[in-house]
């Protein structure tokens, strides 16, 4: 597999961390009750099919992006900068 | 019909004639006492258990595909107890007494077969882990036995003990760990169960979950409504789509995990081999094809198949650890889905539906542990309450804070 890094280009799965879907971008907030931390950190949808997730570009830009993706034929169809989402 | 060796001559004698499917191709009935969805290594144990221990036999097994068509068809068949934490130890004995007995209770043969488990140690911290990880096993009425280099070469001689990179310091025997034939252990309980009764209805997929004031009241299938007032949830890699069915969010993150296996060899690994520097374990089946594995792809997946780094690595593992097999023939390699949970440990526990039992979180563990799954969820759906060796198996110990960590990696899916 590879994932098409917007600030790198084509690279091998090998360059990127994998942390998981990016519900990870929708922290609660500290004072949250504790069953949204447990749902934040723990649940999951775990969709068969399309899903966005994190990856870390370690050996390349060091930047975090979200990939969106069909996990049952694992074709990629965007790659995004969480760094630019963030921006807006 | 029962199994022995007289069988098996006489009907060599004449020729094969008089053998019996194993089980009935049952159609669903409008409704049952209870319901289990999922035909995998699980599920079947469930129903025979529930049936055997609980006398309950007007209930189904309902399979989307045929039975043993998951992961109990496609993992690589290691079965150990050698856990360490409280919770986990204790099911995992419970488990490894049941498969002992397994053969003669259900009259078929799993092709059980205790050949001893050897996992290498390559550092001194590594020794000191494993030497507690025995002490555990020992306390646990299990057995264990720590290994120098030398005591591993007499075992395993074939092993390269000259490399620098990774040197071998020891290893920690278990003795009584060993494998199994899977598909036997589907269809020995499969077949167990059916002539107790159970239903085994096959091409039924569970399209939805049927809930009438909190309670669970049937389900929906492709082969239509069934009711019953009692469903478990054992469909391991697609826990997470089920689960939905009922309005639940599980900790549960579907991961792909690989394995491979050689074209057949006369005997040369009489062990299960784990190498403890990179992800490689090996065994040798009774046909002589070498089976071996490593981790996780690392990244959610459905798909039955997985991706070309995780190949080269283990293929690197297992030629630092044992040369030998290089000129060995790869035939085949596959993937399964694996349930992975945070804390890499199992949940068989209620949900909030009264009547409706979970039971996964098994991620790639989940052979070893399919008689006291099976034995423990029975056990739950028939009295609703926790069987004592799996009472931990909490599916909320995440909010609470009690995770069976076994490897002490953290609350990700990925990581055990
Ligand atoms: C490559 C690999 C190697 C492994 N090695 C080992 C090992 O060495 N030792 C070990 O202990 N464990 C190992 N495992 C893990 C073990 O195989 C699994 O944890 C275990 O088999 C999962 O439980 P199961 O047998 O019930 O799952 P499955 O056999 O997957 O059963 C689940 C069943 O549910 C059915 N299902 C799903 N959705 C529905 C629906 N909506 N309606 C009806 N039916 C449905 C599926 O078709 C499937 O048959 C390995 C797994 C893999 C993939
Ligand atoms: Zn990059």
């Amino acid at each position: 597999m590879r994932l098409k890094c917007p600030l790198c280009g084509d690279r091998d799965r090998r360059e990127f961390y994998y942390s998981g879907t990016d519900d990870y971008l929708n922290r609660p907030a500290a004072d949250a009750p504790l069953s949204a931390w447990d749902d934040h950190l723990h649940n999951r949808t775990n969709p068969a099919g399309l899903t966005r997730d994190l990856w870390y570009h370690e050996q390349g830009c060091a930047q975090w992006l979200a990939v969106t993706r069909n996990t049952i034929t694992h074709e990629i169809m965007a790659v995004d900068l969480v760094a630019k989402e963030r921006a807006k | 019909m029962r199994y022995s060796g007289f069988k098996v001559i006489t009907e060599g004698l004449f020729g094969n004639k008089g053998w019996k499917p194993a089980w009935r191709d049952a159609a669903p009935k409008a409704e049952y006492d209870a319901i289990i969805i999922g035909g995998g290594g699980h599920g079947l144990a469930t129903a025979y258990y529930l049936a055997k221990n609980h006398g309950l036999t007007n209930i189904a097994v309902l399979e989307k595909g045929w039975l043993g068509s998951g992961n109990i068809g496609r993992n690589t068949t290691i079965v150990r107890a050698n856990y360490f934490l409280p919770g986990n130890s204790e099911f995992y004995s419970h488990s490894l007494k049941l498969w002992e007995g397994l053969e003669a209770d259900l009259n078929y043969n799993v092709m059980h077969s205790q050949r001893g488990l050897i996992n290498l140690f390559h550092s001194d911290g590594q020794r000191d882990a494993f030497a507690r990880r025995g002490n555990a096993m020992i306390n646990q009425g299990d057995d264990a036995i720590l290994l120098d280099r030398e005591g591993v070469r007499e075992h395993l001689p074939y092993l390269d003990f000259e490399q620098t990179r990774f040197p071998i310091y020891g290893g920690l025997l278990h003795p009584r760990g060993g494998s199994a034939r899977h598909d036997a252990v589907a269809w020995g309980y499969a077949r167990g169960a059916d002539r107790r009764g159970v239903d085994l209805i096959q091409n039924c997929e569970v399209t939805g979950i049927d809930v009438a004031n909190g309670k669970v009241v049937g389900v929906q299938t492709t082969r239509g409504p069934i009711k019953a007032a009692k469903v478990g949830i054992v469909v391991a890699g697609r826990s997470s789509q089920v689960a939905a069915m009922a309005g639940m969010r599980l900790p549960i993150e579907s991961h792909i995990l690989q394995a491979f296996v050689t074209e057949g060899l006369k005997p040369v690994i009489n062990h299960v081999v784990s190498f403890g520097m990179g992800h490689f374990y090996i065994s040798q089946s009774d046909k002589g094809g070498l089976v071996f594995g490593g981790d996780l792809d690392f990244y959610a997946s459905y798909a039955a198949r997985g991706n070309l780094p995780m190949v080269e690595h283990v293929m690197e593992a297992g030629m630092t650890l044992m040369p030998m097999i290089g000129r060995a023939k790869v035939l085949r390699s596959w993937g399964g889905i694996m349930d992975m949970s945070p804390d890499g440990s199992p949940i068989i526990d209620r949900t909030h539906v009264e009547g409706l039992y979970l039971d996964c979180g098994w991620n790639y563990g989940g052979f070893k542990a399919v008689p006291a799954s099976g034995w423990c969820m029975a056990h739950l759906m028939a009295t609703d309450t926790p069987h004592d060796v799996a009472r931990r198996f909490r599916l909320d110990r995440f909010a609470t804070g009690h995770l069976l960590d076994e490897e002490g990696t953290g609350s990700q899916h990925n990581l055990h």
